[in-house]
């Protein structure tokens, strides 16, 4: 008996707790021990070590989930091919244990059990689990080297026959997807012919030599561009006796499997279901199926390619050409299952059947790296990908950002698990653009412009940022989106989809938004200040500078007694009072804004009627009382057809306009720049402090 | 009281138990275990109830630990009512079964307290 070096692990799953320490009690002290007090625990532990479990011992009654129910578990996820079950159990009805055999257990041991005897099963099973599996391994790896290595050849050979022919090289792998995808479609329908997979597989790959008695063809006729005389389609009907005959004559290898597939389809694979092909002329299934398929196979693609004669025509053309019987006659059996997968055929040609190769291969090379334990230097690449795959999203799962990964074709949009959950949408999302919760997130503007920005990339510089607003779970939210495209490796180079991902910068932006009110606004009156004002105002005027603006500056009365009698807090509120008064005395394009201390400024923009835009102002800022301060206030108005259209003339003018009616000796009114009155532009009545401010802000 | 006594006041068998079990520490071990086995609570309380599947595990249950033990009585009459409730039958028969189940599983303790008693003391 062989020893068992590793301490492996074995799953008890049973309801009772006696029993699971009977049984942990037998096999002590060899065994890493795992429990499971039902069926439900006894999935999560197999879920959970997964392949490290080396034999699970299970209970059939049991709470939650009985051991049936674990059975089906471990079929549908298919753990039951990699770990081996004993089912124990006081159940006698052979039902059950049949059942239980059917479900894939190994063994069943019936209670009351002896020690001795489970623990010998155990040691048994687990011994022959683990020959089994090198066993696999080493009879795969052989497999898979002879079969690539006689594929290899086969290739080439073929190819060496099309070459001669002039056929585009495609011919030889066409026929060979055809003839596997048809035979598939055969199986699935009937059991007449006795094909197993294995016999699919190699008719398959037997197809390719069916032209090779076209290497004893003279060149002259195999590539003849017009039609052939009747002499020479004579000899050219002669290569599927000739590669027959070929076949035959080898000198060993007549049992093979392969040969013998390959001598039937060199030889009859011109044969018609009506008996009227060559070369015997046989009808029905007098002709082997292997030959049928190929024939069809043969036609087919010949249809679909391009030739001297004629120009290729479409699947669809071709399998009417084929069922309405214009290439001779077939199996209906056959004509059936080629209508039947002709989606399948057109996608397998289109694959080229690479795609299901290179994942075979993929797999074979998985398994083979499963099961070496030394660490191979794919094993450790792949190793580090893993790593990597893990650092990856452990960091996407703390960074609480939205990552996404967008591809064409299959239109599919893949989150990260945290975006999932973010924008409650699955983590897979084939056709996002069908799919109206996805598309309520980001609106269609900001989707365009995002996918006109990807598109308009570069594989040199792929990378493209912006900042918009995402609706997620109903409420609207700043967001910037990173992305990069994903341009194919061809010639011109294709956009294929993007990667990226999304921030919520919702909080950083409004308190950019906040700084930037607080940098251009008062903070007593609320009102934009001067600087910001002067911004504004330059950039209205520039903006049409054909237009007719005013600018009014004005000074709050008395305001300096209000503060003398009141105090200074008082005079904060009169002055907000005012600033209330002005906002809701001016338009919505209207600028108000605080000079420094009691002056303000208002800017407008008028279209003939400034005299009643300006009364009107002025009767809803002037006038009445704060508590008991009487709101008294002094305007100097200046338009830009009287000052010019600058912002500095417009300020002057207006300021102008007000000294006069502060020097007036008689407040409380309003005065308008005139060119002709103009005086010492020396003159200001915004107080020094203010005037200072002013030199400063220019 | 040995293990043997307790094995014969239990009405069990004991050369079976040790056949089993292949030693007499994993036999007393388990042995003492039984007590601690709340499969005859569950039973109790599911006949009470009327819970039918419930009563049919916890019977299984002791029907299947104790032909494991060997403690033929209790075997005996928990194995019948493990039928009777896995036909669905909670009628009389089945509570007059589970009166027998009491009594031999009663027995079965007060052996087994016994033992521990002299055992452990």
């Amino acid at each position: 008996m062989e020893k068992i070096t590793d301490r492996q692990k074995i799953l008890i799953v049973d309801d009772s707790e006696m029993n699971r320490a009977i049984l942990a009690d037998m096999l002590d002290g060899e065994f890493d021990i795992i429990e499971a007090e039902n069926g439900e625990e006894g999935v999560a532990m197999l879920q959970k070590h997964g392949p490290e479990i080396s034999l699970v011992l299970l209970d059939i009654v049991m709470p939650v989930m009985d051991g049936f129910g674990v059975l089906t578990q471990m079929n549908k996820y298919r753990w039951i091919e990699d770990i081996p079950v004993i089912m124990i159990s006081a159940e006698r009805g052979s039902s059950h244990i049949e059942r239980a055999f059917e479900l894939g257990i190994t063994d069943f041991i019936s209670r009351p059990f002896d020690a001795l005897i489970v623990h010998r099963r155990v040691v048994n099973t687990i011994l022959l689990y683990a020959k089994q599996k090198r066993l696999t391994a080493m009879v795969a790896e052989q497999i898979y080297e002879k079969e690539q290595r006689s594929s290899l050849m086969i290739d080439i050979l073929s190819h060496c026959v099309e070459f001669r022919n002039g056929e585009s090289g495609m011919h030889v792998r066409n026929v060979h997807i055809l003839t596997e995808t048809l035979l598939n479609a055969l199986l699935r329908k009937t059991d007449r012919y006795h094909i197993s997979q294995a016999d699919i597989s190699v008719i398959s790959t037997a197809s390719a030599l069916h032209d090779i008695g076209k290497i004893a063809i003279p060149e002259e006729i195999l590539n003849k561009p017009g039609k052939f005389t009747p002499e020479e389609f004579a000899i050219m009907k002669t290569h599927s006796m000739v590669g027959a005959e070929m076949l035959e004559n080898l000198p060993s290898y007549q049992n093979e499997p392969l040969v013998s597939f390959a001598y039937q389809i060199c030889r009859w694979h011109h044969e018609r279901w009506d008996g009227r092909g060559y070369p015997d002329g046989l009808a029905g299934d007098e002709i082997p199926i292997s030959a049928q398929i190929v024939a069809m196979a043969d036609v087919y693609d010949a249809l679909t390619s391009e030739r001297v004669y004629k120009p290729p025509f479409s699947h669809e053309q071709a399998v009417n050409m084929i069922v309405g019987g214009e290439c001779g006659q077939f199996n209906p059996l056959m004509l059936e299952c080629l209508e039947e997968c002709a989606d399948e055929i057109r996608q397998e040609l289109a694959a080229g059947g690479e795609q299901r190769r290179s994942q075979r291969d993929i797999q074979n090379m998985a398994r083979e790296l499963h099961r070496h334990k030394e660490l191979t230097a794919s094993e450790r690449s792949l190793e580090l990908l893993e790593h990597e795959r893990m650092k990856y999203s452990f960091f996407a799962s703390l960074t609480k950002e939205i990552q996404f990964e967008y591809t064409i074709s299959p239109p599919a949009l893949v989150l990260n698990s945290w975006g999932s959950e973010k924008l409650d949408l699955p983590e897979a999302l084939l056709d996002p653009y069908q799919h109206p919760e996805a598309l309520s997130i980001i609106n269609k503007d900001v989707q365009s412009k995002l996918a006109d920005a990807l598109h308009s990339t570069s594989p040199g510089s792929p990378v493209v940022q912006c900042d918009c607003k995402l609706t997620i779970k109903g409420e609207e939210r700043w967001h910037r989106i990173v992305a990069r495209a994903s341009w194919s490796s061809e010639e011109p180079p294709r956009y294929t989809g993007c990667i990226g991902k999304a921030m919520d910068i919702h909080n950083s932006r409004l308190q950019l938004e906040n700084l930037e009110r607080q940098a251009s606004h008062d903070s007593l009156t609320g009102l934009v200040n001067r600087a910001y004002a002067k911004k504004r105002i330059i950039e209205r005027l520039e903006d049409r500078p054909a237009g007719r603006y005013a600018m009014a500056i004005l000074d709050l009365d008395y305001f300096k007694s209000a503060n003398d009698t009141y105090g200074h807090m008082f005079g904060d509120e009169v002055l907000k009072f005012l600033a209330e008064r002005m906002r809701h005395s001016i338009r919505g394009g209207d600028i108000a804004a605080r000079v420094g201390g009691d002056e303000f400024l208002i800017f407008l923009e008028y279209k003939d009627d400034l005299e009643g835009a300006i009364e009107g102002i002025y009767s809803r800022v002037s006038g009445g009382v704060y508590k008991d301060f009487a709101i008294s206030v002094s305007m100097g108005v200046a338009s830009t057809q009287e000052a010019g259209c600058d912002y500095d003339s417009l300020f002057r003018c207006a300021d102008q306009a007000l000294y006069v009616v502060k020097h007036s000796g008689e407040k409380g009114h309003y005065n308008y720049y005139h060119k002709e009155n103009a005086i010492d532009t020396a003159t200001s009545a915004v107080s020094p402090i203010d005037a200072e401010s002013k030199e400063e802000s220019e | 009281m040995t293990l043997k006594e307790c094995y014969a006041a239990l009405n069990g068998d004991y050369e079976e138990a040790m056949g089993r079990l292949r030693s007499e520490r994993l036999v007393q071990k388990f042995v003492l275990k039984f007590l601690e086995d709340g499969s005859f609570e569950l039973l109790c309380r599911s006949m009470e109830a009327g819970d039918l599947s419930e009563a049919f595990r916890a019977a299984h249950t002791i029907k299947g630990v104790c032909a494991n033990m060997a403690f033929s009585a209790l075997l005996k009459s928990s194995s019948q009512l493990t039928e009777l409730l896995r036909g669905g039958d909670m009628g009389d028969q089945a509570q007059e079964l589970f009166q027998r189940v009491k009594v031999d599983y009663a027995k079965t303790a007060q052996a087994i307290q016994a033992f521990r008693e002299e055992a452990g003391g």
